[in-house]
């Protein structure tokens, strides 16, 4: 299983904002591996958030994403104490959910 | 007149070149102020923890009671104290080998098995995740290695000579690249280790996440690297020599704030 994301989301003014940090080893299916052979592609191909259990932001990410990639958004009218879930989904199918109390 | 407008010239040329060694130092160092908010060695960190609690290993035990040099289980600055000696094992011994060995000693793991491991794979991956989250627990501190012992004294005498320890097809030492004030490599500035560095600079810089090639980096590790850029035989993992280098690069480092696990290039 896909280890953990950190997320941190802080209010600021009037808007929250959301820092995240995702385990992921993002192949990008152009590498070889030492017997020369093409190491798969493995990345993450879905990013969503929630905001309260509200869908604030979906993405489509590709093999061009680093790997453990750092991703930072802005909720707006997000207050201290609401719940931020991030979602990434990779081409394989393995999902991972994390989420955060806004502070 | 004209001899004097000349050596103007001249004076303003050594100036720009000057600035602009000076702004690519500045923009790597900005660069890494960018990528800091965003330090995947975070991911390591909670990863090392959760290792440091979970109970595994043959005797299905947590490394809760692993003594680093503080107290069993004590981990808040014990990053900043080593290497150090070890009366149980008789030993100097830095983070990475003191881990192994309590993963022997509370676990059950082969620790020559461990040791034999590459980095980054298997057990490796969970020394080097573990020593990343100690490390992080020292944030902040100042370096204070100790020197009473006369096994520490004399680590840091023979990390000394080796660090002006000339070999290989290239006859390069640690001191070659880290003796003097101001040396650089392409782009990179290369810190004095023969004396205190400054804050968050060699010794304490890590564990650090290598951006350009997503790898988590124990002190271990890096020392290998040094190694193979001198073209020397790769040192084994915990060796007499390595835990020396971190002995004599720490005690130099004394009083300098600990960054680690900071983020590279």
């Amino acid at each position: 299983m896909a280890d953990p994301m950190r997320i941190r989301a802080q209010v600021a003014g009037d808007k929250a904002t959301v820092r995240v940090l995702m385990s992921h080893e993002m192949e990008t299916g152009q590498r070889k591996d030492s017997a020369g052979k093409t190491i798969p592609a493995w990345y993450i191909s879905e990013v969503s958030a929630t905001h309260n259990g509200k869908t604030v932001m979906t993405s489509e990410w590709g093999p061009a994403v680093s790997k453990n990639p750092f991703m930072q958004f802005n909720i707006k009218g997000a207050k201290a104490g609401d719940k931020v879930a991030v979602t990434w989904v990779d081409n394989k199918g393995d999902k991972r959910t994390d989420e955060a109390t806004v502070s | 007149m004209k001899h004097v407008s000349i050596v103007g010239a001249a004076a303003l040329a050594l100036c720009a070149g000057a600035q602009a060694q000076k702004s690519a130092a500045d923009g790597i160092a900005e660069y890494r102020k960018m990528l800091e908010d965003g330090n995947p060695a975070e991911l390591f960190e909670a990863k090392g923890e959760a290792l440091w609690k979970q109970k595994r290993g043959p005797k299905n035990a947590s490394l809760e009671q692993c003594d680093l040099g503080k107290g069993p289980g004590i981990v808040k600055g014990a990053f900043v104290e080593l290497p150090r000696y070890f009366a149980d094992t008789k030993k100097v011994q830095d983070l990475e080998s003191r881990l192994v060995t309590c993963m022997e000693a509370l676990q059950g793991f082969n620790g020559v098995e461990i040791a034999k491991t590459a980095f980054g794979r298997g057990e490796m991956a969970n020394v080097t995740a573990l020593a990343t989250w100690i490390a992080g627990e020292s944030r902040g501190m100042r370096f204070n290695l100790p020197q009473n012992h006369p096994e520490e004294q004399k680590s840091y005498e023979i990390g000394k000579r080796t660090f002006f320890y000339r070999a290989g097809p290239y006859d390069f030492s640690c001191a070659g690249c880290h003796g003097e004030d101001g040396k650089r490599i392409r782009m990179q500035d290369l810190p004095n280790l023969t004396k205190n560095p400054g804050d968050g600079i060699g010794f304490a810089a890590w564990p650090a996440y290598r951006v350009s090639n997503g790898q988590m980096w124990s002190m271990q590790l890096r020392l290998n690297d040094c190694y193979r850029q001198q073209r020397f035989p790769y040192p084994g993992f915990g060796s007499e020599v390595t835990i020396a280098l971190g002995t004599y690069m720490g005690v130099n480092a004394k009083g300098a704030e600990s960054i680690a696990p900071a983020i590279k290039r």
